[in-house]
């Protein structure tokens, strides 16, 4: 199949922090799905967290100097792409906010804001689709995770995608939209509530009788794959990515 | 209202526990959510609305001290007198002394947050006067010696059982556990009071320029009793509850009881206009206006002008999952949920109120919902910012955030640590994951950590030769 011609350009791929010690599993997923999309993938070496914590912690002069090393990091290529929601929603609106005052950077942040993707809208909109061939057949739960759902209206991308993988039954859960109660340093400064929060949103995707729960940001997942294991409940998750490249034949998140 | 806002931890970690509360939150919450999308569904142009709805405000906040004075003429002009309050000190003080000179004994009190914001009751319990509230849900909270829990249900947090036994325990009566009852009940003993108050005291949902007249709307009609039946009206408002015309209010209006309650209207939309004319029925023989700053002037000037827009609809707090989980006491004091995330450390201190702002997850849905497109998340944030310049995030915090950052500004340091963490972390998993993490025990106590395989990814790509 001979690629369109706008799909042959160089992709940045941001490597966020959870996925690069966590699980580099989705990394490779990511850089697998890129390439059969046709794209040169690069991961920039220099590369170190897009500034988030900082943020939304508080830290808004560390956010704006990680968000100039971001930019200075990713700006040469064709787009900068993640497999994350939470990571791009900084990317594209909150680094254009926080360098707005610059003269030297606002233009900057602006422009890489413009060529920055999440991962699964990348391949959605701007092609390579349907080129995924893999096969999971299992009965899965999507879930959405907030920034990417409410900042990047990320809802039709892993539904469509996840439509094309061959086998794969996706359920979807009462209470979709709600919130599951990591939130960043939430989940450590206010335990007891991200706990509650944990607690509704696992029971929620428990009734639906999924095998596995998959979803498009690492931080919600590690907090609901430990919630899962901290209650027994058989069921796997994995990161989206994963399954679409084929790549979740090892132990879910959480399992050995 | 006392300020509690110091014991957000223990009082949320209590409501988390309360079987009652939640029980009553999650009978509120589906109510309130499923309500909401139904009246929203009704109105296609709802989101046009919305955009609509948060221009305008923005017009009249730029304007608002013109809009302001025009209000003032007109109340003057049909008969009506207009105090301005400062702080909650002043207005206290202008509306003990209407009291007193009215000669009052007992007053009847419409829904209003204001005078929560500003402790009226508790000062005119030291003036020795009766305060009758005439809302339900501030009926309910008030003979449990209770401040309101949400800004317009204020005993969302009672079950039924526990509003008929409080109604037994006070009025020597059996009332059924039924909404219908427990209304029939309430509505007996309140109405022979109506008519021995002497002043009413009602809230403002808006006061409108042109013409001079305030707007509530309520779903029991207490509100035109309140206003109606004393000698003396006083309304309480903030000030950035005035509107240039009837046509602007009835904008807000739309909004307000869809995202509020998912009516189309309230039951109820009382105007009051300057006190009793010589062909009217009824109505009062004086009509005062109580306009509160009490810090909103200053907000207007800074990055928390938006907030401003806020018409105190509560369906940020219906949304949040936050409160869904723990009610509005938690937040310790008049304005719970989002909206009170921003609005109560600008009142009460950045410092007394710490928590409430940090207490978020970020998710967004209150945000999404704001009738008047009010970006709470945004503000949250932009609280903790103002928090980290004062240096208030616990010290602990800020240690670690200082090291993390110069960490995360020098690459081969930052990645070495990564690669540091992640092998220690590998020969601490069990089966693919962590039950006990001394030092991280907040996220182990409710969660295991998923154990990661020992390699980071930038080592395992670069390893590869894939590039650079
Ligand atoms: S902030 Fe918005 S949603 Fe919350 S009470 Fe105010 S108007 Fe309603």
């Amino acid at each position: 199949m001979p690629l369109p011609p706008d799909r042959a350009g160089t992709v940045g791929l941001f490597a966020t922090c959870l996925m690069n010690a966590m699980r580099p599993n989705i990394g490779f997923a990511a850089a697998q799905l890129l390439e059969d999309a046709g794209w040169r993938v690069e991961v920039p070496r220099e590369q170190t967290c897009c500034g988030q914590p900082a943020y939304n912690g508080g830290d808004e002069d560390a956010a704006r100097a990680l968000a100039r090393r971001t930019i200075a990091q990713f700006e040469a290529f064709d787009a900068l792409v993640a497999p994350s929601g939470s990571c791009l929603a900084t990317l594209k609106h909150d680094y254009p906010r926080l360098l707005r005052d610059d003269p030297l950077w606002a233009g900057r942040a602006q422009a890489l804001a413009d060529k920055s993707w999440e991962l699964l809208t990348f391949l959605h909109e701007r092609g390579g689709a349907e080129r995924i061939r893999s096969r999971f057949p299992h009965r899965v739960v999507y879930h959405d995770s907030c920034s990417g759902l409410r900042q990047l209206g990320i809802r039709e991308a892993p539904r469509a995608l996840l439509a094309r993988v061959e086998g794969l039954t996706l359920i979807e859960a009462e209470d979709r939209e709600v919130c599951c109660g990591f939130g960043g340093t939430f989940s450590v400064k206010y335990p007891a509530l991200s706990e509650r929060l944990a607690e509704n949103k696992v029971q929620r995707l428990l009734a639906t009788r999924a095998e596995v729960v998959l979803g498009g940001d690492l931080g919600c997942l590690l907090h609901l794959a430990g919630r899962l294991a901290r209650i027994c409940a058989p069921v796997r998750v994995y990161h989206t990515v994963e399954v679409l490249a084929g790549l979740a034949d090892g132990p879910g998140i959480g399992q050995a | 209202m006392q300020i509690r806002t110091r014991e957000f931890v223990p009082r949320a970690t209590f409501a988390l526990h309360d079987p009652n509360l939640q029980r009553a939150l999650a009978n509120a919450a589906g109510g309130f959510i499923g309500k909401r999308a139904k009246a929203v569904a009704e109105v296609p142009e709802f989101e046009a609305l919305r955009e609509a709805a948060r221009v305008r405000k923005d017009e009249i906040l730029a304007e608002l001290d013109l809009w302001l004075e025009r209000y003032e003429e007109r109340v003057r002009a049909v008969g009506g007198q207009v105090h301005w309050a400062r702080d909650a000190e002043e207005a206290r003080a202008i509306i003990r002394a209407l009291c007193a000179r009215a000669g009052a004994k007992t007053v009847a009190k419409g829904k209003s947050m204001v005078s929560e914001e500003i402790g009226l009751n508790e000062a005119l319990a030291t003036d020795g006067l009766e305060v009758i509230e005439t809302d339900l849900g501030e009926y309910i909270v008030q003979l449990a010696k209770e401040p309101p829990s949400h800004i317009i249900a204020p005993a969302v947090h009672k079950t039924k059982e526990q509003v008929a036994e409080l109604f037994a325990e006070h009025h020597g009566t059996t009332p059924e556990p039924t909404v219908p009852g427990l209304v029939t009940e309430a509505r007996e003993q309140l109405r022979c009071q109506f008519f021995r108050t002497d002043v009413g005291i009602t809230g403002a949902n808006f006061l409108i320029a042109e013409t001079g007249a305030s707007v509530i709307v309520t779903n029991e009609g207490n509100g035109d009793l309140t206003q109606t039946l004393a000698r003396v009206h006083i309304v309480t408002a903030g000030i950035e509850k005035v509107v240039p015309t009837l046509e602007d209010a009835t904008l807000f209006l739309r909004l307000l009881a869809r995202s509020a309650t998912g009516q189309d209207s309230e039951t109820y939309t009382t105007y009051s206009m300057g006190p009793r004319r010589a062909d009217d029925p009824d109505g009062p023989q004086e009509y005062h206006v109580v306009l509160v700053d009490n810090g909103r002037s200053r907000m207007l000037g800074g990055p928390w002008r938006e907030m401003l827009r806020c018409i105190r609809c509560g369906a940020c707090m219906n949304h949040c999952p936050v409160y869904g989980a723990i009610g509005g006491h938690a937040y310790g004091w008049v304005y719970p949920g989002p909206m009170g995330s921003v609005l109560t450390p600008l009142f009460v201190g950045l410092d007394t109120a710490y928590d409430l702002p940090n207490a978020c997850t970020l998710n967004g849905r209150c945000g999404e919902v704001c009738p008047v497109k009010i970006p709470l998340p945004d503000l949250i944030r932009e609280v903790r910012h103002a928090q980290q310049r004062d240096g208030l995030h616990p010290p602990a915090e800020q240690r670690a955030k200082a090291l993390w950052r110069r960490a995360a500004e020098r690459p081969a340091l930052y990645h070495g640590l990564e690669r540091l963490a992640v092998r220690l972390l590998a020969t601490l998993g069990q089966n693919g994951r962590i039950r006990r993490l001394p030092g991280l025990s907040a996220w182990t106590d409710a969660r295991d950590l998923p154990a990661p395989a020992g390699r980071t990814f930038l080592e395992l790509w670069h390893a590869k030769g894939r590039d650079q």
